[in-house]
């Protein structure tokens, strides 16, 4: 890396140090591209090696060879999957991604309202869930090994420990169904108002707020508790400050780090991962449109939600990543 | 009027009951024949129709990768969606099965069965505002049987030679004789649409109760009332609402709360759960579809029959019906035919589980050391179950079955149909000659028995084109006891159709042609407040 930075003159090497923030991101960029085309290919390859193409899943017992013949050909399930995989390549790098086998819609229609069916769910979790969480991690350190403290470690702690679809049903049980004040299920559909959606997604919103709870809480704790015993803690209780405000002002800035990364793995975890939550409470996201088109191998559909799945996750890593290295000065200006 | 015959009563007001049901129930309770028909005209009469509302249907079996084109329609959700919005050009009667006339007013086959006209029914618009026409009809057909199609009716259809508009009538032609062809028009594949749905596969335009309003692929499909419906006798609620929730415990929820009327696929084992909530009631309904292990009759060491023989003495059907249906369902008797298709050949003694018969047999197959069974839980529900206790029972009779419990994904293309010993499932067919022809026929594309049997073939091609229907009946017994004594299927139970509806749901039709009171559950119902 030097070597060529200094065969290749100054240039180069300033512009490293000049902007050390915009390079560390193109670089970031770059490789997340090759990751992604990495993704597309396991993808495919592991589509592929189920067992089982389009055209006999899809049909099912009333198939007969030749309705799965015609299928194939008509979808050209009958070229090599190498040329099949060029040309689909081909068409994402145009941005087209198809349509789907199963439906023949359009991927991207179908995907852009899956996507801001689950984007709408989990910005909500978030936005209820990361204050929450940071908000009573900094109280439980205010509070430590005292009773507050322990009741939101207890409660938290119950929450991540049950399976997230028992959290599910418990809601749906006393909300929906016995006091009958909750709507279920959560399907939300085109020409919802904005204020009925809300609504329509509260119990999700709430179960998926008290499984990420926890994590994030604890790990608040924990970095906040790790900078308590630095001497400019104690410092600052020397000096008279408020225990409150000594951990909001000067030990929570500097356990930032740690704390964004778990956001950032808990935000994509809302996003991609929330495919039970999706099913109990019949919930159009992205989790279940994929489950469907791997059931019956509708590749374009699962080569897109993949795709999307993956740049979701690196997209946030990376912004973890750089928040980290902005909160940091240490790392924002390396030596 | 004793207190059953009050109850048995009541639940024709509350639509859970036909006629023959009402009729058979009653006169064991010990009333007369004519009694009990006069009480069941009063309790039906009692319901006149409401008309208005929503309803809404919350169905397991839809997925993102559903089409609204009828030609694809697999799933449980489509196939509703199909009936809702779409005529065929006959229908099953509820009670009996037999063919009746819907968008074909009647219908006439030659004497060798292998020339059919139809009269199509006129003035008959479809949603667009299109008047229907024998084209339309001729270009449907077309369109589900021609070289290039697609079609989940495909099968059932190869037969045909030609599809013409003779003079104003749809005549049809097979390459040789078939009595069930009307039978096979109503399958659901076969909607009529405008030019067959050509021009626009995916439109959704046909001739039923209701228009497709939205559809969007695994989440929900909207209907609003067709103002132009042919028909009279239908199509009672203003709008209806299909959401899939393919979780039972989501459609059970959704049920209690009141946020459907309407849920299919109750398991078994919560129905007591379930009704003891007081606005639900329980519809189930008696169906032709089955659970199965089946055998390959070529393979070793299944080539042997008093193998067959051994392991069908060895298993207990009414524990089965008793542990995997919770009782809802009836016990099989090895042939995959039961009382709900025309032209049953009643009276084939029933096999039931005996240990010392199966030892006979297995002694006489000279078989040793284990056999091997896979099995999944999606062979269908409960079938892990099923086979322990198959297991058990064949233990008894000093046969070891060796379970192997295979994953979910692939089943289907790695051990149904390709191992020699599985569990599997298979739903209703319109006819015995639809099945028989897709499931034990030699050549037939899923005889997943290899079956092979030159005497029961031919019976199949006579009994086909056999207009006599005493004749017919009487080599339907014959099929039926080579598949039962000689056949490669375990057959321990069918399965009823067990849904649940909210009380104030009225007018269900106990259909037994097929699930959801045969998928026309949302044009035969009403709301009542």
């Amino acid at each position: 890396m030097s070597n060529s930075a200094e065969a290749g003159g100054t240039p180069a090497r300033s512009l490293r140090e000049r902007f050390p923030l915009l390079t560390l991101i193109f670089e970031r960029f770059l490789l997340s591209l090759l990751l992604l085309f990495a993704v597309s290919v396991l993808i495919f390859a592991g589509v592929e090696a189920l067992p089982g193409d389009f055209a006999s899943t899809y049909l099912g017992q009333s198939a007969t060879p030749e309705t799965i013949a015609n299928i194939r050909a008509e979808l050209g399930l009958d070229r090599p999957v190498v040329t099949r995989y060029f040309d689909w390549l081909g068409g994402v790098v145009q941005g087209d991604f198809g349509t789907s086998w199963a439906s023949r819609n359009s991927v991207s229609e179908q995907v852009g309202k899956r996507l801001g069916n689950s984007l709408f769910l989990a910005s909500f979790a978030a936005i209820i869930a990361v204050p929450l969480a940071i908000g009573l991690g900094m109280l439980s350190v205010h509070f430590r090994d005292r009773m507050p403290d322990k009741i939101i470690n207890v409660i938290s702690l119950a929450a991540i420990s049950l399976p997230e679809f028992f959290i599910g049903y418990l809601l749906i049980l006393y909300f929906a169904v016995n006091f009958g004040i909750a709507t279920f299920p959560a399907t939300v559909y085109e020409g919802m108002g904005f204020l009925e959606r809300i609504q329509t997604i509260a119990l999700p919103t709430a179960t998926l707020v008290l499984v990420v709870l926890a994590h994030m809480m604890r790990m608040t704790r924990a970095a906040i508790l790790s900078v308590m015993s630095s001497a400019y803690m104690e410092t600052a209780e020397l000096k008279g400050l408020s225990s409150w405000r000594a951990i909001v002002k000067h030990a929570a800035p500097n356990a930032l780090a740690p704390i964004i990364n778990v956001v950032a793995l808990n935000l994509a975890y809302l996003v991609v991962g929330v495919v039970v939550v999706e099913v109990v409470f019949v919930y159009p996201g992205m989790g279940q449109y994929m489950v469907d088109a791997v059931t019956v191998r509708d590749m374009p559909v699962v080569q897109a939600c993949g795709l999307i799945f993956a740049a979701v996750y690196i997209l946030l890593n990376m912004v973890a990543d750089i928040l980290a290295i902005v909160a940091n000065p240490r790392l924002r200006h390396p030596r | 009027m004793n207190d059953f015959t009050k109850y048995l009563a009541g639940r024709v007001t509350a639509g859970g009951m036909n006629r023959r049901e009402f009729m058979g129930r009653s006169v064991a309770a010990g009333l007369t024949l004519t009694a009990a028909g006069n009480l069941f005209a009063t309790s039906a009469a009692a319901q006149t129709p409401k008309k208005g509302g929503t309803l809404k249907l919350g169905l397991e079996g839809g997925a993102a990768t559903d089409s609204i084109d009828p030609a694809k329609a697999t799933s449980q959700v489509m196939f509703t969606a199909v009936r809702t919005w779409g005529d065929t050009l006959v229908e099953t009667h509820p009670e009996t099965r037999a063919p009746i006339p819907s968008l074909a007013e009647s219908w006439a086959p030659s004497p060798d069965a292998k020339t059919w006209t139809f009269k199509i029914r006129k003035g008959v618009q479809f949603h667009d505002g299109k008047e229907m026409t024998v084209d339309d009809v001729v270009a449907t057909l077309k369109r589900h049987s021609d070289a290039k199609t697609e079609s989940g009716a495909a099968g059932m259809l190869k037969s045909i030679t030609s599809i013409e508009n003779k003079s104003g009538d749809l005549v049809v032609t097979l390459d040789a004789g078939n009595a069930d062809l009307p039978a096979i028009f109503t399958d659901y594949h076969l909607v009529i649409q405008p030019n067959g749905g050509a021009d626009k596969p995916t439109a959704g335009v046909g001739t039923g109760a209701y228009k497709v309003k939205s559809f969007e692929p695994g989440v929900r499909m909207t209907f609003e009332k067709n103002p132009n419906d042919w028909r009279a006798d239908r199509g009672y609620v203003d709008s209806v609402e299909i959401i899939t929730m393919n979780d039972a415990t989501a459609r059970i929820a959704a049920l209690s709360s009141g946020q459907v009327q309407f849920i299919n696929r109750v398991d078994p084992k919560t129905v007591p759960l379930l009704t003891r909530a007081p606005t639900v009631q329980l519809l189930t309904t008696s169906g032709g579809g089955h659970y199965v292990f089946i055998m390959h009759c070529d393979k070793a060491p299944f080539d042997n029959n008093d193998l067959r023989m051994a392991l069908k003495y060895a298993i207990d059907r009414e524990e089965m019906v008793k542990r995997i249906l919770g009782g809802y369902g009836k016990v099989g008797n090895d042939f995959p035919i039961n009382d709900t298709y025309a032209l049953f050949p009643e009276g084939i003694e029933q096999r039931t589980y005996d240990p010392d018969k199966a030892k006979f047999h297995y002694q006489k197959s000279g078989h040793s050391g284990s056999v091997l069974l896979r099995t999944s839980e999606v062979a269908f529900p409960g079938a892990v179950d099923a086979s322990v206790l198959f297991q058990q029972s064949a233990k008894k009779a000093g046969i070891d079955i060796e379970i192997k419990r295979e994953p979910g994904d692939g089943y289907w293309s790695n051990v149904w149909n390709v191992q020699p010993f599985s569990a599997s499932y298979w739903g209703s067919r319109a006819t015995q000659d639809q099945f028989y022809s897709g499931a034990y026929l030699s050549t037939a594309d899923w005889n997943d028995t290899r079956f092979k049997n030159e005497t029961f073939d031919k019976l199949l091609i006579s009994a086909r084109g056999e207009l006599d229907e005493k004749k017919r009946r009487e080599m339907y017994r014959e099929m039926a006891m080579l598949v039962r004594d000689e056949g490669g299927t375990i057959l321990p139970m069918f399965n009823d159709f067990v849904n649940a509806g909210s009380k104030k749901l009225k007018g269900y039709v106990n259909d037994i042609g097929n699930d959801m009171s045969n998928g026309y559950v949302a044009t035969r119902v009403w709301l009542e407040a």
